[in-house]
């Protein structure tokens, strides 16, 4: 019984002294990252590169999310209000929940899926066939030529693309608040204009720009540290998107808090 | 004379796996030395060793006299070239661009049209025409991805240069092209090589001397004359191939 109890507890320990090794090495590896960012050489080709990838091509995936999510949205809040006569507000709630809320969090979620995982494989691929180690040989560091310049174009592309999907999702709500709900048009841009405050639209934005510079760390970080062979790069890819999605989802609630606090 | 290369009771261990024991090993200005022994003997953690990409845990690591880990890491690694195993060329750039990479970079960074240029010689010198440059490496073969890597590692011209199984993965002709380039190039250059194999043919084709690593330290050392003749039942097994003997064949 005692024995059994030990086992236990030492299986607890081992977990939390696991999570410890991964969390000091992931900050570890992030403090060397942002670094790198600040010191020369700088690699704008590989920046330009990376902000294309990561922004632009991530466009349509944001933009649909964001229409789509805008049109439920202003569905859900006209069933909710009309409860309690209250069905002028959803203009407003949905201009309100996109730019806080579900803009930058799907935004980042949809980003997590596609950018974490494209930059876990390529980086564990890299790794595997020691690409990484020729980068070294070649007096190229690493850290700075691939790690340093996705971080940034992470951290800048993220709230242009949650902007783009904050629009597009108010868009969404619009039409189907005018399509659907007979709403007036000129009243609910009004109405979405008059609600909306320049707090709101950052709030979002530094959220968006945490988030992304969430996805680019560990898809960096897994990638970098991939194990060998094939179910290395695979299970590097799994964690990148699992551990930036949950990272996301925490850090919005800790964000939401600084932001509603302050 | 100072040895080039000398690894003085270098030991490094992965958790509880001793890869190497006590590598002793010292390579002369202009030799090439070629390292045999089995898979999982510790060839490429030697290797790695001394270009500063595995930390050893123990001994010490000089080139020319000085340790490996002093002085400035990019002059350091600018001396190096290195062939790897499967090449490692970047999937993303060109041909030309893999082979001019350090040339494209840090203080002798040389314009792109230079570049190009010492790119596409050094393809030719590998038997590889211009019109190769402008492909990406997944529209090459496996020999010719071996012989852009080896363009690659002689691009800058290096004192010293690694090759890691240079004819791992590739048929008997192609093989034996490889192992004549790695050799001319080797004298044309004028540098040291290290290479690793355990491919018998490449051995003879391009070892002045050879060390035989075995359970993570050097087992033998002499020319390449001496292989045939050496005393060592290890050494003696790996080069006729017999699955008997003092080295497992289950490892």
């Amino acid at each position: 019984m005692l024995l059994a109890v030990q086992g236990f507890l030492a299986s607890i320990g081992a977990a939390v002294l696991g999570l410890c090794r991964a969390t000091g090495s992931v900050v570890l590896f992030a403090v060397s990252g942002v670094s790198h960012i600040f010191r020369p050489p700088f690699y704008f080709g590989e920046l330009g590169r990376q902000l294309l990838r990561i922004g632009f091509f991530s466009l349509p995936v944001v933009g649909l999310t964001a229409l789509f999510t805008g049109g439920a949205l202003a569905l859900q809040i006209f069933a909710g209000g009309s409860r309690f006569n209250a069905e002028s507000v959803v203009p407003s709630i949905v201009a309100i929940g996109m730019v806080r809320e579900l803009g930058p969090v799907l935004g980042g979620l949809m980003v997590a899926g596609r950018v974490s995982a494209s930059i876990a494989a390529e980086l564990g691929t890299m790794r595997v066939t020691e690409q990484i180690d020729a980068l070294t040989t070649l007096s190229t560091n690493p850290m700075k030529f691939l790690v340093a310049p996705r971080l940034l174009a992470a951290t800048i592309a993220l709230p242009l693309l949650v902007l783009v999907g904050d629009i597009i999702g108010i868009m969404g709500g619009f039409l189907v608040g005018v399509g659907r709900l007979e709403f007036n048009p000129a009243t609910y841009i009004n109405t979405t204009v008059d609600f909306l405050e320049v707090g709101d639209v950052t709030s979002g934005l530094v959220k968006a720009a945490v988030f992304g510079f969430i996805v680019a760390l560990m898809g960096c970080y897994q990638g970098y540290n991939s194990g060998r062979g094939a179910q290395g790069v695979g299970r590097a890819t799994t964690n990148a998107v699992v551990s930036a999605s949950v990272l996301i989802l925490a850090a919005n609630y800790m964000l939401t808090e600084v932001f509603f606090t302050a | 004379m100072t040895p080039r290369i000398e690894m003085k009771d270098v030991q490094k261990s992965f958790g509880a796996k001793h890869v190497l024991r006590g590598v002793n090993l010292s390579i002369a200005p202009g030799e090439s030395m070629v390292i045999i022994g089995g898979s999982g003997t510790g060839k490429s953690v030697a290797l790695k060793c001394v270009l500063g990409l595995i930390q050893p845990d123990a001994g010490q690591i000089l080139v020319d006299g000085k340790p490996n880990t002093s002085g400035n890491r990019d002059e350091f690694l600018a001396r190096f070239g290195m062939l790897f195993q499967g090449a490692a060329l970047f999937d993303s750039v060109s041909v030309w661009e893999n082979v001019a990479f350090r040339l494209r970079r840090g203080k002798q960074k040389l314009p792109k049209a230079d570049a190009r240029e010492i790119a596409i010689e050094k393809l030719r010198r590998v038997g590889l025409t211009p019109d190769v440059a402008d492909l990406f490496p997944a529209e090459l073969s496996g020999g010719m991805q071996k012989r852009v890597g080896l363009a690659r590692a002689i691009a800058s011209e290096p004192e010293i240069i690694f090759f890691d199984e240079p004819t791992t993965g590739l048929d008997p002709i192609m093989s034996g092209v490889i192992n004549e380039l790695v050799r001319e190039l080797v004298t044309e250059i004028g540098a040291t090589a290290m290479t690793i194999t355990h491919d018998m043919t490449s051995v003879r084709a391009i070892a002045d001397t050879v060390a035989m690593i075995h359970d993570g330290k050097i087992r033998w050392t002499g020319p390449i004359g001496d292989l045939d003749t050496s005393p060592d039942p290890y050494v003696d097994q790996f080069i006729h191939g017999r699955a008997t003997g003092p080295i497992e064949a289950v490892r």
